[in-house]
Order: C-alpha cells, then sequence, then structure tokens
C-alpha cells in the first residue's frame, strides 16, 4: 500500500493548496507532455507554453476548472497542427473559469480552439491561422465557444476559416472585442446567441463581416440582445470559399454587418466601407423549416448611424445589373428582404434617417428571390437608445486581463 | 512539473511492486485470483496489475467476479478484437432499468482490452478501464508494454504503429484520459456506454441473474441485432442499431456533439433529430458539398455517409477512436438510407 499512498499523497498535495504555474516547452514529446499537463494541473494552476512551435499530432484538451494557459505570445509559442492525424480540433476545453492567452494556433484540421460547455472563459491574444490563406479544406471555425455562458474574446486575430473567424454559438453573456478577423467566410458570427457585444474589431477581407444568425433545428434558439459597435468592416469581398452546406456558404461576398432572424439587435457606429452587395442586410431565415418553436423573422432591430461608403456598388444577388441600374448605379448601404411575422405587433426595423436603404419587398419566407418586388426602404427612425444593462462578459474576466 | 515528477516516482515504485507480485502468481497459479477493492475506489494505480482483474493478464483469463460479455452490434474500432469484462465486487450486484444502461454499483468497474491479430498472434495494445467510485466513474487507458508483460497508465495517451485485420498500416490513437470522456461524458459526468440491456444477449444477461449479479432481465433487452447477423434484420434496425453504438454516445442531448442538435439514439423517432433532411450547422468541410445529414433513397448525397466514409480529421466521424473507415458500416447505413422514401 505504500506506492498507493504516494500517489493519494501527490494527488492531495495538490488539492487548493497553492497555485503551481506548470512550465512546457517544445520540442521532443511535446504532444504527451503538454497534454499529461492540462490532465495533471489542478484548479488555479497556470500552464506556461515556452516560446517554440510545438508540433502536435493530435488535439489538445483541458477539463479542469479555472486553469489558465499563457504562452510567451501569439507570435513566439505555436501550436502548429499541420501534421494533426485525429480529433475535431485543435484545443477542446470542457471546463469552467478557463482563461487561454498569449498563444498561437496553426492549420488545425477542423476547428481551432473549441470551449464547449465551458462557462466563465476568456480568450486574450490568442491567434488561429490557416497559413495558406483561404481554402476550402481549412477548419470551420478559428475560435469556437459553444453552449457557454460568460465569454470574453479580446485581442484575438483569426484567419482563413472556411466558415467563421470567431464563432460564438449557443450561448450567451459574450463579448466580442479589440480583434482581428480577415480571410475568412465570416469574420465574426454570433449564432443562436443572447446578450452579446461586439466592439472594436477589423474585420476585413472576408466574405461577410459580422453575422449575427438564429437558425432552426438547434438546442438553443431564440437570438437576440446583441450590439454590434464601433467595428471597423471593411473590404470583405473574398469570394466564399465555404464548402457548401453550411449556411455561411449561402452569404454573398461584400457582406457588411449581417442580421438573419433574431430580436432587438443593435448595429451602430461601426465603419463600414467597400462591401459592396450591402454593408447591412437584415434578412430572414431564408429556407424552408420545420420547427414550430423557431422565429424566423428579424424583430426589433436598429441600424442607427454608421459611416457607410456609396453601398451596393457590385452585389452578389440574383438580377444585380438590373438592381444597381434601377438604384443609380448602387444600392442603398441598408438592405432588407422586407419580411414580416403578420400575426405579431412589433417593429421589424429602424434605420437612422442619414442612411439610405432598399427593401426586396418578399412576401412569403423560405422562398428565396421568388416574389421580390425591390423598392426603397420605408421604415421607422430609431427611438431611444437601447439599454445592453447586463450584456456581454462580466467585469471579472476582464479583470482576468489586466 | 513538480507533481508529475512525484507521480512519476510512485510509477516506478508501482512497477517494481507488480512484477514481483505477478511473478509471485504465476509461480503459484492456484485458486482464483481476487480483485483488489482498493484499487478501484481509490488513487491512480499505475498498472494495471495492481488492480488484479486477471488470473492471467497477457491470456486475458478473468479473476474471479470479473464476467466477460460482449455486445451484439458493437462499436467499431479500426477492427481491433474486444475483450470486454464486468467486475462486480462480492455481495454487489446491477440492476436492469429498462432497455438502457444496466445500473452498476459503486465499486464495480468495466474493462475492455483492445487488441490486433499479427501473424495468428495477438498482440493487447491497450486496456481501458471505467472505475465506479464514490464520485462517481473515472476511466483511465493502460498501454500494454512491447512485451506484452505489463499495461501502464497513460493519462496523456499514446499512438502506436500497428496494421489493421484489413491490411491497413495505421497510426493507432491510445486516448487520453480526457477523450475518454469526450465520449463517455453525460451532462458533465463521465458514465458507461456499451452494456445496455437493449445490446446485450438474454443468454447472457439470464446467466448473471443466476449467478445473483443481476437483478433481471428488463424488457427491451437484446433487442439489437447481432452484428455479423444484421442481414437477417431490418436495414433500419442494423443502421439505427450501428448508429446508436457507434455515434448517440456524443450526438444526444447534453453529450459532446449536442449542439449539432443531431440526437441518433435508438429510441429517438423524430426524422429530423436522426438527421433526415436536417441541414448541418457546424459541419465546416465535413459537409463535403452536401446540404443535409440524410437524404432519404440518396446515401450519396447524405452528409451521414460522408464523414462516415471518410478517415481524414475534420471530415470523419467518429472524431476519436477511428482512424480508418468502417466498410460494414458504411455499407449498412447506406442501405437504411436507400430504403428510406423520398
Amino acid at each position: 500500500m505504500i506506492r498507493l499512498s504516494i500517489v493519494a499523497l501527490a494527488l492531495a498535495s495538490a488539492a487548493p493548496v497553492l497555485a503551481e504555474t506548470i512550465a512546457v516547452e517544445p520540442g521532443e514529446g511535446a504532444q504527451e507532455r503538454l497534454q499529461e499537463a492540462l490532465i495533471l494541473a489542478q484548479p488555479g494552476d497556470e500552464i506556461a507554453l515556452g516560446a517554440g512551435r510545438f508540433e502536435l499530432a493530435d488535439g489538445l484538451s483541458l477539463d479542469v476548472d479555472n486553469v489558465t494557459v499563457r504562452g510567451a505570445g501569439m507570435e513566439a509559442t505555436i501550436l502548429d497542427y499541420t501534421g494533426q492525424q485525429g480529433s475535431g480540433e485543435g484545443l477542446l476545453v470542457t471546463s469552467d473559469g478557463v482563461t487561454l492567452r498569449d498563444f498561437a494556433v496553426e492549420n488545425p484540421k477542423g476547428d481551432g480552439i473549441k470551449s464547449k460547455g465551458a462557462d466563465n472563459i476568456v480568450y486574450h491574444a490568442i491567434r488561429v491561422t490557416w497559413t495558406g490563406g483561404p481554402k476550402p479544406t481549412n477548419g470551420a471555425y478559428g475560435i469556437y465557444p459553444v453552449e457557454s455562458t460568460n465569454i470574453l474574446i479580446d485581442g484575438t486575430e483569426v484567419s482563413g476559416a472556411s466558415d467563421a473567424g470567431i464563432y460564438v454559438g449557443q450561448s450567451s453573456k459574450i463579448t466580442v472585442r479589440n480583434s482581428v478577423a480577415t480571410d475568412n467566410v465570416a469574420g465574426i458570427e454570433i449564432e443562436n446567441s443572447r446578450d452579446a457585444i461586439v466592439e472594436r474589431n477589423f474585420v476585413s477581407r472576408n466574405t461577410g463581416g459580422i453575422l449575427v444568425f438564429d437558425l432552426p433545428n438547434l438546442p438553443v434558439m431564440g437570438g437576440g440582445n446583441v450590439i454590434v459597435r464601433d467595428n471597423l468592416v471593411a473590404a470583405n469581398t473574398t469570394p466564399n470559399f465555404a464548402p457548401e452546406g453550411n449556411i455561411v456558404a449561402t452569404v454573398p461576398r461584400g457582406t457588411g454587418v449581417m442580421v438573419m432572424a433574431n430580436e432587438n439587435v443593435w448595429v451602430g457606429q461601426n465603419l463600414l466601407y467597400d462591401n459592396p452587395t450591402a454593408p447591412v442586410m437584415v434578412i430572414a431565415y431564408p429556407l424552408p423549416f420545420e420547427d414550430a418553436s423557431y422565429n424566423p423573422y428579424p424583430r426589433e432591430v436598429t441600424v442607427a448611424w454608421n459611416a457607410v461608403d456609396a453601398g451596393g456598388t457590385d452585389p452578389q444577388l440574383e438580377g444585380a445589373e438590373q438592381l444597381t441600374a434601377a438604384f443609380g448605379g448602387a444600392l442603398p448601404p441598408v438592405m432588407w428582404d422586407g419580411l414580416l411575422d403578420g400575426g405579431a405587433e412589433y417593429t421589424p426595423l429602424r434605420v437612422h434617417p442619414d442612411l439610405k436603404g432598399w427593401s426586396l419587398n418578399l412576401t412569403e419566407q423560405g422562398k428565396g428571390m421568388a416574389g421580390a418586388q425591390p423598392g426603397p426602404l420605408e421604415v421607422e427612425r430609431p427611438g431611444q437608445p437601447i439599454s445592453s444593462e447586463g450584456w456581454g462578459a462580466s467585469a471579472d474576466l476582464e479583470a482576468r486581463i489586466k | 512539473m513538480k507533481r508529475a515528477a512525484i507521480l512519476l516516482g510512485a510509477g516506478v515504485l508501482a512497477l517494481t511492486g507488480s512484477i514481483a507480485a505477478h511473478s509471485g502468481q504465476r509461480a503459484t497459479a492456484v485458486g482464483p485470483v481476487a480483485v483488489n477493492d482498493a484499487a478501484v475506489m481509490e488513487g491512480l494505480p499505475r498498472t494495471l496489475a495492481e488492480f488484479g482483474f486477471f488470473a492471467d493478464a497477457p491470456a486475458q483469463a478473468p479473476a474471479a467476479r470479473v464476467t466477460p460479455y460482449r455486445l451484439n452490434t458493437p462499436l467499431y474500432s479500426d477492427g481491433a478484437e474486444k475483450l470486454r469484462f464486468i467486475y462486480l465486487p462480492l455481495g454487489a450486484s446491477a440492476s436492469a432499468d429498462g432497455e438502457g444502461l444496466l445500473e452498476i454499483p459503486v465499486g464495480a468497474a468495466l474493462i475492455k482490452t483492445f487488441a490486433f491479430g499479427e501473424g495468428g498472434v495477438r498482440r493487447l495494445i491497450e486496456t481501458r478501464v471505467l472505475l465506479h467510485r464514490a464520485d462517481g466513474w473515472l476511466a483511465l487507458p493502460y498501454l500494454w508494454n512491447e512485451e506484452q508483460t505489463e499495461a501502464r497508465l497513460a493519462v496523456a495517451g499514446a499512438r502506436v504503429d500497428l496494421v489493421t485485420p484489413r491490411g491497413e498500416a495505421i497510426s493507432y490513437r491510445v486516448p487520453n484520459k480526457n477523450q475518454c470522456k469526450e465520449c463517455h461524458g453525460l451532462a458533465g459526468d463521465v458514465i458507461p456506454i456499451g452494456p445496455k440491456a437493449r445490446n446485450l444477449s438474454h443468454a447472457w444477461l439470464s446467466e448473471m441473474v443466476a449467478r445473483g449479479m443481476l437483478d433481471r432481465v428488463p424488457d427491451g433487452a437484446d433487442v439489437l441485432p447481432l452484428w455479423e447477423a444484421r442481414e437477417g434484420a431490418s436495414a433500419a434496425d442494423a443502421a439505427r442499431a450501428y448508429l446508436d453504438v457507434n455515434c448517440a454516445h456524443c450526438h444526444r442531448p447534453s453529450a459532446t456533439a449536442s449542439n449539432s442538435g443531431l440526437d441518433l439514439r435508438w429510441e429517438q423517432r423524430d426524422p429530423a433529430a436522426i438527421g433526415i433532411m436536417k441541414r448541418p450547422v457546424a459541419a465546416g468541410r465535413g459537409s463535403g458539398g452536401l446540404r443535409f445529414d440524410v437524404v432519404p433513397g440518396k446515401p450519396e448525397e447524405s452528409i451521414l455517409t460522408h464523414r462516415m466514409a471518410s478517415a481524414e480529421p475534420g471530415v470523419a466521424m467518429p472524431e476519436l477512436g477511428k482512424a480508418t473507415v468502417d466498410p460494414e458500416g458504411v455499407e449498412a447505413v447506406e442501405r437504411w438510407i436507400s430504403s428510406l422514401e423520398p
């Protein structure tokens, strides 16, 4: 029994006494050493990744609460998955209170970093890059929190994702800020989520910049309470390279900010330049669906003042030539499909009077562009500012990166 | 790495201890070997031998109260031969609650050894144990050595080069402790997957009852088809059994792939939930350019079979525990999809 008690002692001594820093360097056996550190870590510990390239053949995972994984900087510490042979993502986090910071993930075969059911998580100064640029063979999501509450994504950089660079799904209390999303199909996507703030990001060279979506047939639906403000959303002109079948494969290149379904969304104070299909697009879920609990319509969406250019100068839409001609060379910056939930009383869309818009004036959801009767947009102007109290990540998450 | 060093030290001690213990057993090989209940209940035993699950571990001859079993439809693991055992301590018995998982008491363990044959010789690769402790189930992987004399705890998993029965040379993945939970996790807890009454034979269950190790043979037992006799089952039963066993531990509510909205459990009857004309949500390039998980009558247009038929990480399903495609599984699911009315 002597050996058992030594093991027991080793485990007991690691209980919540003193947080340790566990250093892991790249080189021979990095996969096993790093994975072992992630498994043996105790709550409160920090795993310090040395500078250099960790060559990894398998995904890594963390399932211990309140652990920090810290690299030597997003250009210095690289988790390199170019030779990955297994797992659906590079790093998987399934525990609460985790902080990921100051390292990079390159060329994962599936998603970059996925955190599922991982509440109170911080991603700070994390880079996820598919180094070959936009390709349909790249993984779907770069930074991918899902089914989680209280998420702070700050100062990250993601490029090359064949779906969304930063994707937050089926979650709540979300802040995505100060991040750079380039060369993805979607730069930043908030999907089936609530209470989200997307601010001060640079979103460029994607197919679509910032997407706020709600989709049917998922365990969590009813997206809403989303603010998109103070972002630079420019030159999102990369042809769509998402594999067909994914909803983002339907996003036209040249989309700036796109709201699909959702309720209570506020888009304002953004610089929206060179998004030649639509700087702002507000539409219903376009496909037929069978899910009685799902609402496909955007409700209470406000497009406040944003700095915009001419708008849809080269739209990737059916009948683009006639459309642009009809509107004098370019489609006005705000596009709506005109679809309404007939039975309900609500304001679908409010737009700042300085912003011109147009509507497809569709009459039936799920029928594509059939029956479109494009015309100028005539909707209410914004009312009172909305309250975002309780939205976004909590202050204690911000405190972790100070 | 202080803690790891201590653990490593303990491991060396354990190694010496277990070799001594093992040769002792060999020398006196008479009478049943008893399982070490203390090892089941606490600590992280560094070697498989410490549990005493086997009278002769290299030969996979079980100790007393360690009972072998098989599943009607098994999980595909690159064609590995799998040796499954359940250990119930003296005086403990399992109970059956309908067609689902047997209720296995604290103190019990499930043991599964993965082996590949090479030139008529069986090579043990790893033995996974699931220990039912006071605070829940604990999953641990043990990796067999080249000499086939001992299996040691490998919390970080490992890769082993081997050749499958189909002749494919692969880098076989021994899962790490966290990966165990990716498949065995449900709502944050670790639970067994395999021993569901519906996937266990009537004969085995009856024998367990006769031995006092199970309370009863429940209704709904033994309904999944025997995999090798699946031609005699309906296309739907064979495929749904395969999907239940190979996919539904993740693709169900509260499990690893819950966010997909795809629920492949045997008992799920909602067509959309099992993927029929369901659009993917986070498939990425895994969609293969296809629009729906299952298109009735058209396996070639179904994402489900597309991903099953791939061995490429990022596309392949399941994501873990598979380096090669299971052509029999793909065929069974294709047969079912073809049989569905468009």
